[in-house]
């Protein structure tokens, strides 16, 4: 058969025929084209509407990114440096740079204060968001707070340390007698705290500021990013414990408890936070006298704390609410009174489920810190709206100035997102 | 931060204390140092520097209080304060007195419990629009859209305006000079308004002010001065007639740079010998020594210099004296005399 076969074909192709390149319009770039940009008419109608969209925000931004002016001294210079040609002024950027990270009033030679106390944020912070780090870690953590007082408020030092001294002594109460009755721990704690206090301010004596090793710097003379940064990371640190103290209350048994706690959740949030910062520094001023009034600084850190621990709260509470009722039981079963079961089994689930929404909380904290430009404080923007616009220089500058903060704000909120997202898949424990 | 207050705000101990003492020029001594409040940012009226010094046409005369009273025109903090938050700060007693381009009113006078201590800059609003729209007169304006500052008297004024007129306007309302300035140029609206200062001020930094005209029609009276709180008379004096003595000075020709030369020895004119205090006691009389009238002008300058420093017609906000020259020239800036 092979053989009549063989002869009744004229020819018989020994090889197999090499592979031809897959057609045009089959492979690469062109594929992904087609696959991606052109598949449909509808399809292709819209890539091209987006190439237009992109190219016309192109075609304005980078010539004036790109002919960006950085040397002049006022907004009319700019101009005659351009001679017409588009371009930004980013001249009020480098004029004002130290204005817009630290205020116009902090002094200038003392800038390596809150350059040292930003850095060593780093340090602070590393352990409580890297869990893998070395627990001992925490003692700077704790410790931090003081020394980035001390470092950007100047002053005599005895004052943080006298405050450092008092957390110290409610702890060390706490520890003792906090384990027979939380209620004597609790309360013995804030009492000694009081007392450390309280003797502190009697022993300090008032001109101990006066010749300190860094000279004073008063609240009123922070400003730009920097009192931005203050303000976040100060209110996000202090609202989450809070927040979670709340939540926990609001699902308490106790009703003085559970009342006190949902009057207040509910009250503050539904208080435009603008209206608690006018309180913070417009009434706060009737109350007190001229000259013994609370820190305006430390009024709005509380104000917005307050503010955004109810929200945190109210995460928090959707956290627990989520969790099997099963959970609460497996803790009861154990044995575990209510402190173990909450610390051990309830709210570090909890808490990870919540993270998407305490990050949100955070982000919308941190950006709701510039309201505080209405109440004449010169964060970033007050200082844009205020002195860097009306100065005769730079009045008529926004483009450049505003894109400047959302840069900025853009670079801290970005971060914050990318760490909770790390950080959920780090806690992911399921199987999905 | 002071070392009470840190500890009293730890301990939330709310310390009970009376109201703002009365003896203004008494406290401003205690502490060395006079608050006053002033804009958080006008053109050429107040605003920081790149180094953070307070200057402007308001900031001038907080200077020249601080040299009369404590002989310093560095002796000043300057508390930044916006439309809505000055008048609470200075009847708290947080700032001794307000130089922030407050229009005197009746109502604020009277039931804010504030006391104006006179007039340093005579303004009106005034109406500016983008030249191609071919307004010559705010009559013209029918069915205008108009960016008008929010909390201000611009704003009544504008609504009596208009009815007086019997023409319609949509109000665009904003917050701040700066964005008002922002949204003419996008077009948000057809017209600004604002004070006549102010509205030059704005069209000296546009990129054209060719392109834009200021109409006419001056639709109020706004006289800005300074203002301290009801109660205390004798700081209100000194304010007023620190104030009266730049205006007397430049009447009298005395400026900064030969103040010295004449308030060494006293001279020829009675007038300038009683205001630089080598003849009478007018400085004991308000609580001051005999020098404070001097300190003052030495510091800051008369009236006309204040004037040219910081919004004349030399500089970038290019204002003539018009309303605002010596009553001798046919304006309204008049000092009682000094006797």
């Amino acid at each position: 058969m092979a053989d009549t076969h063989a002869h009744s074909v004229a020819f018989a192709r020994k090889t197999q025929i090499p592979p031809s390149p897959p057609p045009a319009s089959e492979t690469g770039v062109i594929k992904w084209l087609r696959q991606n940009l052109f598949a449909t008419p509808a399809n292709s109608a819209l890539t091209l509407v987006a190439i237009w969209a992109i190219y016309s925000i192109l075609a304005g931004t980078v010539p004036w990114l790109l002919n960006g002016v950085w040397s002049t001294a006022s907004l009319s210079e700019c101009r005659d440096a351009l001679q017409g040609e588009v371009g930004a002024c980013f001249s009020v950027l480098s004029e004002r740079w130290n204005q817009l990270l630290y205020g116009f009033k902090y002094p200038s030679d003392q800038y390596w204060r809150p350059n040292l106390a930003f850095l060593l944020l780093f340090f602070a912070a590393a352990p409580v968001l890297f869990f893998d780090l070395p627990r001992k870690l925490l003692i700077f953590t704790g410790l931090y707070p003081f020394i980035a007082f001390w470092l950007i408020w100047g002053g005599s030092i005895l004052v943080p340390i006298v405050a450092l001294l008092g957390f110290v002594a409610g702890f060390v109460v706490f520890d003792r007698y906090g384990k027979q009755s939380f209620a004597t721990g609790f309360f013995g704690a804030i009492v000694a705290a009081f007392v450390i206090w309280t003797l502190g301010g009697i022993v300090i004596p008032d001109t101990a500021s006066e010749n300190a090793m860094l000279s004073q710097v008063p609240s009123r003379d922070l400003g730009g990013f920097m009192l931005n940064l203050m303000l976040g990371v100060t209110c996000v640190s202090l609202s989450l414990p809070l927040g979670i103290v709340l939540a926990l209350g609001r699902q308490s048994d106790m009703p003085l408890i559970k009342g006190i706690c949902v009057i207040f959740i509910e009250f503050i949030r539904g208080v435009p936070l603008i209206t608690l910062l006018f309180v913070a520094s417009v009434m706060l001023a009737y109350f007190f006298p001229p000259d013994s009034t609370v820190d305006l600084f430390l009024r709005v850190v509380i104000m917005i704390t307050m503010f955004s621990s109810a929200y945190i709260a109210e995460v928090i509470r959707g956290g627990l609410a989520a969790l099997p009722r099963g959970q609460y039981e497996a803790a009861d079963s154990l044995g575990l009174d209510y402190p173990q079961a909450m610390r051990l089994i309830i709210l570090p689930q909890a808490l990870k489920i919540s993270i998407p929404g305490i990050v949100n909380v955070a982000v919308g904290l941190f950006k709701d810190t510039t309201l505080v430009s209405v109440i004449s404080m010169f964060d970033l923007v007050g200082m844009i709206r205020g002195p860097i616009l009306a100065s005769t220089e730079w009045n008529g500058v926004y483009w450049e100035l505003f894109s400047f903060a959302a840069m900025l704000f853009f670079i801290v909120c970005y971060g914050i997102s990318k760490y909770s997202q790390w950080l959920e898949r780090r806690l992911a424990t399921d199987h999905r | 931060m002071k070392k009470s207050v840190f500890f009293g705000a730890l301990a939330g101990a709310a310390l009970a204390g009376g109201v703002a003492g009365a003896a203004t020029l008494d406290d401003v001594k205690a502490r060395g140092k006079m608050n006053c409040g002033v804009s958080t940012g006008l053109v050429g009226f107040a605003a920081p520097d790149a180094n953070g010094n307070w200057e402007g046409f308001d900031v001038a005369l907080c200077r020249a209080v601080a040299s009369a009273v404590l002989g310093d025109a560095n002796a000043v903090e300057f508390v930044p304060l916006t439309t809505k938050t000055r008048f609470t700060a200075l009847s708290s007693g947080e700032v001794d007195m307000l130089s922030r381009n407050t229009t005197w009113t009746f109502s604020r006078d009277t039931d804010l419990k504030t006391d104006f201590t006179g007039i340093n800059y005579y303004d009106g609003q005034g109406f500016m629009a983008p030249k191609e729209l071919g307004v010559t007169s705010a009559k013209d304006l029918d069915g205008a859209t108009v960016c008008i500052q929010t909390g201000t008297t611009t704003e009544l004024n504008l609504a009596d305006f208009f009815r007086a007129n019997n023409i319609s306007y949509e109000p665009v309302p904003i917050e701040t000079n700066a964005e008002a300035q922002q949204q003419y140029l996008a077009g948000a609206c057809d017209v600004y308004t604002t004070d006549a200062s102010g509205l030059a001020a704005t069209r000296a930094t546009f990129e054209d002010p060719t392109a834009h005209v200021i109409l006419p029609e001056i639709i109020s009276k706004e006289p800005l001065g300074p203002l301290v709180r009801h109660g205390d008379n004798e700081w209100g004096d000194i304010v007023r007639w620190t104030l009266n003595a730049l205006i007397a000075a430049e009447e009298l020709g005395i400026t900064s740079a030969n103040v010295g030369e004449l308030g060494s020895a006293a001279g020829d004119n009675p007038e300038i010998n009683r205001l630089l205090g080598t003849e009478g006691n007018l400085g004991e009389m308000i609580g001051l020594d005999a020098d404070w009238a001097k300190r003052a002008i030495a510091a800051v300058g008369n009236y006309g210099e204040i004037f040219e420093k910081n919004i004349g017609e030399n500089t970038p906000i290019g204002l003539a004296r018009g309303l605002n020259a010596q009553w001798t020239n046919g304006g309204l800036i008049y000092a009682p005399p000094f006797r």
